[in-house]
């Protein structure tokens, strides 16, 4: 993970930033108790809810172009319809009301819009300087108390080139620093003035957890723990030893009678792990090497929680019986390797490998740059494979990122896939969508076109851009 | 990778990212490059320029000094190209490559990265030769005397497709980083595998010249004129400097005995800069002291791209670079198209090192924002190795130039397309990668290594 390499080689900087984020998040005002279930603990009240609100649309239909559901065989001049922001129909015809707007799609491509389990736009924006590190929190190798929605600047730039690439949804993540690095947030990529504007409704928080290096590396730099990779486990293991008191805590309370002379502290930290034991948050575990996966499955069958992906997973080759068999996805580059050397047995046919497998393969990004051209990435991917002598097709690739990534997110009852009934999230290419000559001409996100390459007033343009850009820097 | 071209140059060894193509494949029927059953243990490099005489007929062949031949021949011999065209004599004993339906082109060039230099690039001490921290050691500073041929990087980008690179420094102790190299991926060592060096000496100015000289974009200017004066000084006074009769200089004597060939003219100044203001500066530097200039990453070069032009200043350019950062907030997709049509000479780079084989990747993307295809193309080959002054043996199939040769299953710009063969100087590459082997071991679940 290159992007957070060098933000630490700008480490003193870093740090006075992330210190300046803590400071904000402590002015926060004290959330409400929520009432909760009585066998759960305190579940974080409303305050932080989304409140998104889909942008105006119209009754659209595309016709003749070739469609990539995610969630069967290609439909070849085939039909789709976009109605109160939903799918309605889609197949060889269907059936539009008289005043849809028709998109004639011919030569075209038409693929669910693209999901991104991994990125860090908002947290880490455009421009990159010092002022907006706020990726990391490395200030203790356990923030699970942080929420990488009180870091994202909605302004950020990089949203609209994300657009551009057809990326409708993505998990904002905290880095990688920490063991725990805090709350993912999963949002859907329109303008707003506040992130709980962006934030998809009714999707789940992940909670960032890292292998390997990097915490190793930023703490015991610092001559504190965790120093090698045991020390990652036992932070780990301490911790969700801590979260299960926690839970059980909560729990006797309740099942007490609920005096209030006798309720627990709260602890933002352990809520959010014990949100993980609940089965409401979902783990995403930057992860590269085999082996380091297969501890982490150790880790949460000793806890009882369950890893929804791996991220960056490397060597998710090497054990994707193992991931197939615990009904984890992996969320993978396309051809990153070497930059260290947990990712120097990085093979370009990991993907098609642990798709063969049967488990969840993911392209993500990880990267401003990448998440403009996930596409692309899958492409090569697709190209891997077959020169492995795997049998995949665009059919297979298409999945890698939409409809999977959407699973990992816990998001796909409602996205990642053209389906009537589904979130009308849609792409129009201008051709095959794994060429590196096509490009996402159209952009829905619930039925409503959010970006239009052909006409410069559907495409958002970030505060930041006013003023400061050039005239005529095109994309 | 959010980072500028030249800041990524900085970040310790690089570490720091219309119309439907007609050609878009379906899986070949046959895997291009079935895998073997067993491993094989990697093969020692074979000595350059072997005899082997080799026709590849039936191609449709780019030989980028000329137009495309279709189902032409190509014939190589002793490491060169001996004849090439539509009616070629495939000589008695070649051995014959049917290449019908395929693509040849000339071997990539990607002009910047860090191949040979770097084996992992971060918290593996020892692996990473790219960068000095040193102070006091900034123009001598040379990546040939780090160069490791037997690393796995270059084996694993030659399979791509890009058979030569320029290998950059990335230090950070001073604006001058020190002197590039041309090389071939072939796995001989150096020198047989240096094809120029220096091919230039690399400066910082912008963001990354200020981060060296204490955050100033004009201290980074200050520092490069104190260099080239004393470079000047120096030369005229050389005895009286070797016997202490003569001023102290801010650079070592081995930094000014390398920036000699510079203040000559006879060496390249490749400056990496980004903003507008910075390559103008750049440009009046060169116009003052007679250097022979390069900007490298240029972002926004296209704002600028008429006095580049009017200067005949060549670019370095990364296609895939549009965030918006404060060195770069011109940073546009259209760069390279942008330049070529105001008449620069461009060549592409990967600005990588594991990831240099997606220099084709980024011709691709160029393309597809308004590069013409051919000044793509050129602009990894024949365009490029004129940057560089290695035209003379490589970048265009011709007779007499370097057999550096790539069958494409097709388009070699395109994402699904496979490099299938890989010739340098006349000597079919191995497709073994460490990846291969790696692949190989885990290719099948039921006789994986046991868990």
């Amino acid at each position: 993970m290159r992007l957070r390499v060098f933000r630490w080689g700008l480490s003193v900087a870093v740090v006075v930033a992330a210190a300046i984020a803590g400071e904000r998040a402590a002015s926060v005002q004290a959330v409400p108790q929520s009432t909760g279930t009585a066998a759960q603990a305190p579940k974080p009240a409303n305050a932080y809810d989304s409140t998104y609100q889909p942008l105006p649309s119209r009754p659209t239909v595309i016709r003749n172009a070739t469609i990539l559901t995610a969630a069967g065989p290609a439909i070849e001049r085939g039909a789709i319809l976009l109605q109160d922001g939903r799918v309605t129909a889609v197949g060889q015809t269907v059936n539009a009301p008289a005043d849809a707007v028709s998109i004639d799609a011919g030569g075209k491509w038409v693929t669910p819009g693209i999901i991104d389990t991994h990125s860090h736009l908002g947290v880490y924006p455009s421009p990159g300087v010092e002022a907006h590190q706020d990726g990391n929190e490395m200030s203790s190798p356990n923030t699970a108390e942080v929420s990488a929605e009180h870091s994202i600047w909605p302004q950020d730039p990089q949203f609209d080139l994300a657009l551009a690439g057809g990326v409708t949804s993505m998990q904002l993540l905290p880095g990688s620093a920490n063991l725990f690095g805090g709350r993912g947030v999963t949002v859907k990529n329109v303008p707003t003035r506040t992130p709980e504007g962006m934030k998809f409704p009714g999707a789940p928080y992940g909670l960032k957890m890292a292998c390997g290096e990097n915490p190793k590396r930023v703490y015991g730099q610092r001559n504190t723990a965790p120093s090698t990779r045991m020390g990652n486990v036992a932070g780990y293991r301490r911790a969700w030893q801590s979260a299960k008191e926690y839970r059980d805590r909560w729990r006797r309370w309740r099942d007490a009678g609920m005096d209030e002379e006798k309720r627990p502290d709260r602890n933002l930290q352990l809520e959010t792990l014990a949100g993980v034991l609940d089965g409401e948050i979902r783990v995403h575990n930057h992860c590269y090497r085999a082996d380091e996966m297969a501890i982490m499955i150790n880790v949460a069958k000793e806890f009882g929680y369950k890893i929804a992906s791996f991220h960056h997973a490397v060597e998710a080759y090497k054990v994707r019986d193992l991931l197939a068999e615990n009904n984890i996805c992996a969320s993978m580059w396309s051809d990153w390797w070497g930059f260290k050397l947990e990712a120097f047995d990085g093979i370009q046919a990991n993907i098609p490998l642990v798709h063969e497998a049967g488990a969840c393969a993911i392209v993500h990004s990880d990267s401003a740059d990448g998440i403009q051209r996930l596409n692309q990435e899958a492409a090569k991917s697709m190209r891997a494979g077959w020169e492995a002598g795997i049998k995949i097709d665009r059919v297979d690739a298409i999945r890698w990122l939409t409809i999977n990534p959407a699973r990992a997110l816990g998001i796909d009852k409602w996205t990642g896939s053209l389906e009537q009934g589904k979130n009308a999230d849609v792409v129009i290419w201008s051709g095959d969508p794994f060429s590196v000559y096509s490009r996402a001409e159209q952009v829905f996100i619930d039925g409503a076109l959010v970006y239009d390459r052909n006409d410069a007033s559907r495409q958002p343009r970030r505060d930041f851009t006013l003023g400061i850009l050039p005239t005529g820097v095109g994309r | 990778m959010r980072l500028t071209l030249a800041s990524s140059l900085v970040a310790s060894s690089l570490i720091a990212s219309a119309a439907l193509h007609a050609g878009a494949q379906q899986p070949p029927s046959k895997p291009a490059q079935p895998v073997a059953t067993k491993p094989a243990p990697p093969r020692p490099p074979q000595p350059a320029a072997s005899g082997e005489t080799i026709a590849i007929t039936g191609a449709r062949i780019h030989p980028v000094s000329g137009p495309v031949i279709d189902k032409g021949t190509v014939v190589v011999s002793g490491g060169r190209i001996l004849a090439v065209g539509s009616n070629v004599q495939v000589p008695a004993g070649a051995r014959t490559i049917d290449a019908a339906g395929k693509v040849v082109t000339p071997g990539f060039l990607d002009s910047s990265t860090q191949v040979g230099i770097v084996e992992v690039s971060l918290s593996a001490d020892g692996t990473a030769d790219g960068a000095s921290t040193e102070k006091g050691l900034s123009a001598a500073f040379n990546v040939v005397d780090a160069f490791n041929p037997n690393s796995t990087v270059l084996p694993v980008t030659r399979v791509e497709g890009v058979t030569r690179t320029v290998v950059m420094p990335a230090g950070t102790g001073h604006v001058l980083i020190g002197q590039a190299a041309v090389i071939d991926l072939s796995g001989a060592h150096a020198p047989a595998s240096v094809h120029r060096t220096p091919a230039a000496m690399v400066a910082l100015l912008g963001e990354a010249g200020a981060a060296v000289t204490g955050g100033s974009r004009a201290s980074a200017m200050l520092r490069l004129r104190e260099s080239l004066q004393d470079t000047r000084d120096y030369l005229a006074n050389r005895a009286a400097y070797n016997t202490a009769q003569r001023r102290d200089y801010a650079l070592s004597r081995l930094d000014l005995e390398a920036l000699a060939p510079v203040v000559r003219g006879e060496v390249p100044l490749a400056i990496q800069a980004n903003r507008a203001s910075d390559l103008l500066a750049a440009m009046r530097l060169a116009e003052e002291y007679k250097l022979r200039l390069i900007l490298v990453g240029a972002s926004e070069g296209w704002m600028v791209a008429d006095e580049i032009a009017r200067h005949k200043v060549p670019v370095i350019v990364k296609p895939l670079t549009n965030l918006p950062n404060f060195d770069s907030l011109g940073a546009t997709l259209e760069n390279p198209g942008r330049l070529v049509k105001a008449g620069v000479d461009i060549a592409l780079a990967s600005f990588e090192t594991h990831r240099s084989g997606t220099l084709r990747q980024e011709g691709g993307n160029a393309i597809a924002y308004g590069l013409d295809r051919g000044a793509a193309l050129s602009a990894v080959t024949l365009g490029a190795a004129r940057i560089w002054g290695v035209a003379d043996r490589f970048g265009s199939i011709e007779p007499g130039k370097d057999a550096d040769l790539v069958v494409w299953s097709g388009d070699p710009f395109e994402l699904t397309t496979t490099a299938e063969r890989v010739f340098i100087q006349g000597r079919e590459m191995p497709k073994d990668t460490r990846q291969r082997q790696l692949l190989e071991r885990y290719r099948d679940v039921k006789t994986m290594p046991r868990r």
